[in-house]
């Protein structure tokens, strides 16, 4: 992007605004003011997202944009900016009510740009080194986040999200090393051995042995990120206790951004015929947690809770989509984790504001939401529908594409994967019946919200599913091609 | 490389894997933290040998921050929490000593095992550096689900983090290995922080992690 002769380079930008963003956040005077800059940052780094997408950089031995990350890069931006306008009225609210003081609203917004950076980071990173360190950043900016209450759960909380994911990022990391092991002989000492875009070309003489064993690794490391069962315990407990814009942003970014980890070395494997496919350990992992995550939809008394079993259960879908591979599943892989990001953040939204009026996360202290209050009861049904796959919905779509494509390739696979999604559909309406609709339960407080957010979501999820524009089909059809 | 090189660090290696073991059946915190400290000293000298032989002075900021850090700084700072916190007192493991030294050793047998077979054409420095640092790395693991006291979780991650570095300084030539080790100390920073500034003892009146279990939003 060229202003008057002013180069302004927008890789730089997705980098620089939030981290200058951050800074200013922490220092400014007036509190209230940090919500607004948090907006501003978002917009901004938004702008420099989509013109990412024209400007193309060449790969540096740091920084590689591609039509993969490109991807990623556009939608954790734009979540990132709407969740910003929904934080805005929830921080308002949490603090008129006193659960958040102005020096940690302060906090608050400096870490949401330091999350952002870190995530934008994560996903521009040509150097698997660099990527991890990211995504160790990332961690523990949302560790901080989910204690910020300073209550027993939201401590417990933390404490577990942060001891378990630091044993999911120190496996990562030696799966990090054995990869450079494994490139050193065949690209030689030093940087370029790190280098992603080096890695991929070179790969096909790498030691397959020595491959196989560091994917095992990165699969556990990254996969306890993305909230793979059996490595998911820490993620209801830290959507349940964090403030809801986290959780959206927990549920909507930073599980995708822990998967496109996976999916980069993935695509290293693919490179080299003699090592091991990793599909079936992605396929397995998927099912498992989809099936798990199913189950336990029943019974959560926490909003939140159930939610963030919810986010496994399609993370787990995601994960067995890019598992199967090919040309379609891809597809379907990459157009769910879209439709997946964009619902479940707008009922994150939703959710918030529900928390709010009514005071409570409880399921049981909730009802007759649709009486007391109509657009975020039905805002809240909108979601919901769209979560479980309803039609016209972008996440029928989605899942019909995983489904048929799993039924052409693995059959059996594929009714597990039916059955999975069932429970988990019959686990929400069950739940939603008794939130949305029965006799008016707990407090009817008029909710000061911002509606736009959740309804903007719900709309791109709806157009999703009616008509997807062709430029997009093309685009994600070029970007399931270079997964394999 | 000369076999005076070789033997040397195989011997640092492999005290670190012992080390590991010593801190598995510690049941005083006090004598875990002097342990740790052990661990973390013969780190910083197989670093440094690495260092040498390899002649890759960057890796002596390595050892220096394995010598400062993790060896003095942060086991005078635990000493210091404990003591405020009053919890110097014996930890209770989950399972027996026993089981668990039996379980470390079959950990150990694995990463030969594995780390051995897979690294056939490394040179052989690294393939038993490599080998060392996964059973560090899993003997780590293995303290950390054995503890159920927060501060002794906290200690088998700083091991289990150790092996990492050895891990990284054993791969010949690896770029970002000092910006790593920088980051795993700011995490480990984090950490001790947060023992002290959520102040659990003070929240939950123990450091039993056990006892948080009961504030899980599922059982309310």
């Amino acid at each position: 992007m060229t202003f008057e002769g002013v180069t302004v380079n927008p890789l730089i930008g997705v980098l620089v605004v939030p981290a200058v963003a951050a800074a200013l956040s922490a220092v400014l005077p007036d509190y209230r003011a940090t919500a607004r800059l948090n907006v501003l940052a978002t917009t901004l780094t938004l702008i420099c997202a989509v013109a990412l997408l024209f400007a193309k950089p060449q790969p540096r031995s740091y920084l590689l944009i591609d039509d993969l990350n490109g991807t990623f890069i556009v939608l954790t931006t734009f979540v990132g900016f709407t969740t910003s306008i929904f934080s805005a009225s929830y921080i308002g609210h949490e603090l008129d009510i006193g659960r958040l003081t102005p020096s940690s609203v302060r906090f608050y917004h400096a870490m949401y740009q330091v999350l952002m950076f870190a995530m934008n980071l994560a996903l521009v990173a040509n150097n698997i080194g660099l990527m991890w360190v990211a995504i160790e950043l990332a961690t523990l900016t949302t560790v901080l986040m989910v204690g910020i209450y300073r209550t027993h759960e939201a401590l417990e909380a933390a404490w577990k999200y942060f001891i378990l994911g630091s044993v999911g990022i120190a496996l990562a990391l030696f799966g990090t090393i054995l990869v450079y092991m494994a490139a050193r002989p065949v690209v030689g000492e030093g940087l370029d051995a790190m280098v992603w875009s080096v890695l991929v070309t070179r790969a096909g003489a790498f030691d397959p042995a020595l491959l196989d064993v560091a994917f095992v690794f990165l699969l556990l490391g990254y996969g306890t990120k993305v909230g793979l069962a059996p490595l998911h315990a820490w993620l209801p407990d830290a959507h349940a206790e964090g403030p809801t814009p986290i959780s959206a942003v927990l549920s909507g970014l930073l599980l995708n951004v822990a998967l496109y980890a996976l999916l980069r070395f993935k695509m290293l494997l693919a490179a080299n015929a003699a090592a091991l496919t990793p599909g079936p350990l992605m396929v397995t992992l998927g099912l498992l947690s989809l099936v798990f995550a199913s189950f336990m939809l029943y019974r959560r008394r926490d909003i939140k809770r159930m939610f963030a079993y919810s986010s496994i259960e399609h993370m787990g879908i995601i994960t067995f989509a890019f598992g199967i591979g090919g040309p379609i599943a891809n597809f379907a892989g990459l157009l769910h984790m879209t439709v997946h990001s964009l619902t479940k953040s707008a009922i994150f939204f939703a959710v918030g504001h529900v928390a709010q009026v009514k005071g409570t996360q409880r399921i049981a202290d909730m009802g007759g939401l649709t009486v007391t209050h109509p657009v975020l009861g039905w805002g809240l049904i909108l979601g919901v529908a769209a979560i479980a796959g309803f039609p016209p919905l972008g996440i029928f779509m989605s899942e019909f594409l995983v489904v048929s494509s799993a039924f052409a390739r693995e059959p059996l696979l594929a009714i597990i994967l039916v059955f999975g999604i069932l429970v988990g559909v019959a686990g929400l309406f069950l739940q939603l019946n008794s939130i949305a609709f029965g006799e008016p339960r707990g407090p009817s407080a008029k909710p000061q919200a911002s509606y736009v957010p959740m309804f903007i979501h719900l709309a791109l999820v709806l157009v999703a599913g009616v008509y997807m524009p062709p430029v997009l089909v093309v685009w994600f059809q070029n970007v399931a091609g270079l997964l394999g | 490389m000369s076999g005076i090189d070789f033997d040397i660090a195989h011997l640092l290696a492999g005290s670190l894997v012992l080390v590991s073991f010593l801190e598995l059946y510690q049941d005083r915190l006090y004598s875990l933290l002097n342990i740790y400290a052990a661990h973390a000293l013969v780190l910083a000298a197989s670093v440094a040998w690495q260092a040498f032989i390899q002649d890759a002075p960057h890796l002596y900021i390595t050892a220096a921050i394995a010598l400062v850090f993790k060896a003095i700084v942060i086991p005078v700072t635990l000493h210091r929490i404990i003591v405020r916190l009053g919890i110097h007192r014996e930890i209770e493991n989950v399972v027996g000593v026993g089981i668990t030294m039996l379980a470390g050793i079959g950990l150990v047998a694995l990463s030969m095992v594995v780390m051995l077979r897979v690294t056939r054409e490394a040179d052989p420095l690294a393939r038993e550096d490599l080998a060392f640092a996964l059973a560090v790395v899993l003997l780590g693991l293995l303290m950390m689900v054995t503890r159920r006291n927060a501060v002794s979780q906290v200690v088998g991650f700083m091991s289990l983090e150790n092996g990492l570095v050895l891990a990284a300084t054993g791969a010949k030539g690896m770029p970002l290995v000092v910006e790593i080790s920088v980051a795993f100390s700011i995490l480990i920073a984090f950490i001790v922080i947060g023992i002290f500034l959520f102040r659990i003892r003070e929240r939950f009146d123990t450091v039993d992690v056990q006892a948080l279990d009961r504030f899980r939003g599922e059982r309310r």
